[in-house]
């Protein structure tokens, strides 16, 4: 960690304030952990208000989660899980500096959050022709479970939209390090940013994890 | 202390100030290189400036409320504009000043330079955090100018979901932008003090700056994101017409004051715990003694973070949580007494038998002490469910915090900025001037806050714009209190000239002027931009003041 170390090593990645790629390395893991932390709590006002609703207005709950698609559910779970494998092959290609490879699995991890994200708009088009989306225009076959029906779609979509944001704003990411992937700015060396972007990717799949069962199979 | 070389603190106060050639001010220039720059300490000016002005924004809505309160009837606003007016002060104060203030200014300029960084851990994510902030600052200037916003800073449901028709949306949205930068800072602070303290700097010399900026970052990260979701809640409800809040579909407006004060409790210590660094590191180096108990008051920090966070319930005396709920959040509430009690004392300690010298930080220090003591206890006033029954909503709670937040959390911000002026500008402001300034801000806080106890020890509402001109006694306490805080504000706005003059005209400091103890006062001032020429080596503890007691 001296001064003179700080010259030896100059990978053209390493930034001026840190001493070693290594501490840079440290650094940036320990700062998307972070970030991924700040992310659950942020996720958590949601899963409290779930929490709160469920237990007040249990019978709303289980009768309006009938309405979702389940198989669709169960498709996109699948979908999501895929694109974890893929984007745990694609650190490891990264790694590894199989150069093509990294880039197929970047593009396979692209492609299934887009379908995921296609499945999403058809179901949340079938809720609008349903009348299932809160507001003036929310009917439900049970009156009396009427107004708990209307806080679980809330939080459906409030949940899932947040969710759905999550992984839009990962796929505006996921593009750029595509391109750098192909320019081949990533070596065993230094992968970092495919690394980081991993644990977002694998941690926005695990928030699904948790919403598929809350709102589609209880 | 370093390889670098060894000062001695008497005989480097005694040298020749010497201001070098090339620092961070003027090592780049261009306006470009100041709207891009990724120097922490460039960083920490631009907050400083941006700060400043909404302190001042803050300031003016404040006057207008003690204007307004002078007389008993309602003459100078209405009830609508008095709610709008009092709701902007806090908005402003609370997220747009008191929380970044000390650190985004001071913890960004310090927090590198007293670990032996060369800059934060992203600098990039730290320039982004001003733009975020600033963003932010702008929808809470949108949200005025277009006419305001009337729920109070708290944005209570339904209130702000169905009532009121004002700018609930923008102003929200504001606070939710300034709150990502609330919580890049953190996390950048986090991240550094893990991963690039020097050679040497070891956890247990860490300065106590450091170690209460750690603790304030660890509220913002856990903090931060939950009343994020929660604005978030409102502005959806609000906006796409979704029900989570919503009574009238059984919605429960008792889990947004919940979800609101899980953050907005602890917020409080996101605003005093930074300040309490600052009192740690002047007492200090104004006593000539290393600070009594260092690792009880660091300890003490981290024990402010846990329990702060536990004790959100307090604010919820008057609703429908339970007694038992009620009692917990009670008794957890008088445990954060115990490590704020530790620190009150173990600066005492220090005092004791130091060499103090009455220089301008000083006062600031010694200020905070007294009235962080008077605010901390009249909390325990407040944690009392009884008596909690009796003042909640009363100018007693507004006296209450005001102490923490102006007597403890301002008092520190300006005593850290007159102790730091010299590093960040390398010169020396007035030093009469600034103890004039020091001694009315004293004055004129407790004058306008203390008979404020009074009042709602009496019974006066809070956010009302008038009172019964019947009770003489409160328009005697009112008046007081906005003659105080004209006192006040004069105090506040001094030294934004003599510190402006200081920096232009100002004799040069010198790296140490206080003949202080740490790294900060190793390298020149200003600093240059990688904070010190060679990276330095750590072979001391903490406030190695009085090196024959160690």
């Amino acid at each position: 960690m001296s001064h003179s170390s700080a010259h030896a090593a100059h990978h053209p990645a390493l930034q001026h304030h840190f001493d070693t790629l290594e501490q840079q390395q440290n650094a940036s893991t320990l700062g998307m952990w972070m970030f991924l932390v700040t992310e659950v709590l942020f996720f958590g006002g949601f899963f409290m208000a779930y929490i709160l609703y469920r237990w007040m207005y249990n019978a709303s709950f289980h009768e309006a989660s009938h309405e979702l698609n389940v198989w669709l559910g169960l498709f996109n779970t699948a979908v999501l899980i895929g694109s974890s494998l893929t984007m745990a092959l694609a650190v490891r290609a990264s790694k590894t500096g199989e150069k093509s490879a990294l880039v197929f699995f970047l593009i396979a991890t692209l492609v299934l959050g887009s379908i995921f994200l296609g499945v999403k708009v058809v179901e949340y088009s079938e809720k609008f022709t349903h009348h299932l989306v809160p507001g003036k225009h929310f009917a439900f076959h049970d009156a009396n479970l009427k107004n708990g029906a209307e806080i679980y779609f809330s939080l459906y979509f409030g949940m899932t939209g947040l969710h759905a944001t999550h992984m839009i704003l990962g796929g505006f990411v996921l593009v750029p390090l595509i391109f750098m992937a192909m320019k081949g700015k990533f070596s065993p060396a230094w992968y970092t940013p495919i690394e980081l972007f991993g644990l977002y990717w694998h941690f926005v799949d695990i928030v699904w994890i948790f919403l598929f069962p809350l709102l589609y199979l209880m | 202390m370093h390889d670098v070389r060894t000062p001695d603190p008497a005989s480097s106060a005694g040298q020749a100030p010497a201001m070098p050639e090339v620092h961070y001010l003027n090592a780049t220039h261009g306006p470009m290189s100041w709207f891009f720059t990724k120097d922490h300490k460039r960083i920490a000016l631009l907050y400083l400036y941006s700060v400043s002005a909404f302190f001042l924004v803050g300031g003016i809505f404040a006057m207008l409320i003690r204007l307004e309160l002078a007389t008993p009837r309602g003459d100078l606003l209405t009830a609508e504009t008095y709610n709008k007016v009092f709701t902007a002060h806090g908005v402003v104060m609370v997220f747009f000043f008191l929380i970044p203030s000390i650190p985004a200014i001071l913890g960004n300029f310090l927090v590198p330079i007293m670990i032996g960084a060369k800059d934060l851990a992203f600098p990039r994510i730290n320039l982004a955090s001003w733009y975020l902030y600033m963003i932010g600052g702008l929808f809470g200037i949108a949200a005025l100018v277009s006419g305001g916003v009337d729920t109070g800073w708290t944005f209570y449901t339904p209130y702000s979901t169905q009532a009121s028709n004002t700018h609930v949306v923008i102003t929200g949205l504001g606070a939710f932008i300034a709150g990502f930068s609330s919580i890049f800072t953190g996390l950048n602070f986090i991240v550094t003090i893990h991963t690039m303290r020097a050679p040497g700097m070891t956890w247990d010399r860490l300065p106590l700056f450091i170690w209460s900026h750690y603790a304030a970052s660890l509220i913002m990260i856990l903090g931060t994101p939950v009343i994020a979701v929660t604005l978030l809640m409102v502005v959806l409800e609000r906006t796409l017409g979704l029900g989570f809040f919503n009574p009238n579909l059984g919605g429960d407006p008792v889990l947004y004051q919940h979800l609101f004060w899980f953050y907005s409790h602890p917020a409080v210590y996101i605003m005093v715990l930074p300040g309490m660094g600052v009192i740690s590191e002047i007492i200090a180096a104004f006593s000539r003694k290393p600070v009594f108990g260092y690792k009880m008051v660091a300890i003490a920090s981290l024990g402010i973070a846990l329990v702060g966070f536990l004790v959100w319930g307090h604010h919820m005396f008057t609703t429908s949580q339970s007694v038992l709920a009620a009692m917990v959040f009670s008794i957890l509430s008088f445990l954060v007494a115990i490590p704020s009690a530790i620190k009150v004392f173990n600066w005492t300690a220090t005092l004791y038998r130091g060499s103090v010298e009455l220089a301008s930080p000083m006062l600031y220090a010694l200020g905070f002490i007294g009235l962080f003591t008077i605010g901390g206890l009249t909390g325990l006033f407040l944690a009392a469910i009884g008596l909690d029954i009796h003042v909640h909503d009363t100018y007693f709670v507004v006296a209450h915090f005001h102490y923490v937040m102006v007597g403890g959390s301002v008092t520190a911000y300006l005593g850290g900025l007159h102790y730091w002026w010299p590093k960040i500008t390398g010169r020396m402001y007035s030093e009469g001037w600034a103890k004039v300034a020091a001694v009315l801000a004293f004055v004129g806080f407790n004058l306008t806050f203390f008979p404020q106890f009074v009042l709602g020890y009496l019974g006066m509402p809070r956010r009302y714009h008038a009172y019964p001109t019947e009770e003489l006694s409160w328009q005697v306490l009112n008046i007081l209190s906005s003659a105080g805080a004209s006192i006040l504000a004069m105090g506040f706005l001094l030294p934004a000239f003599y510190l402006t003059y200081s920096a232009i005209k100002g004799k040069q400091a010198g790296p140490n002027p206080w003949g202080a103890y740490g790294l900060e006062w190793e390298t020149t001032s200003p600093p240059p931009t990688a904070n010190f020429e060679v990276t330095p080596i750590v072979t001391k503890p903490a406030y190695y003041y009085a090196p024959e007691e160690h």
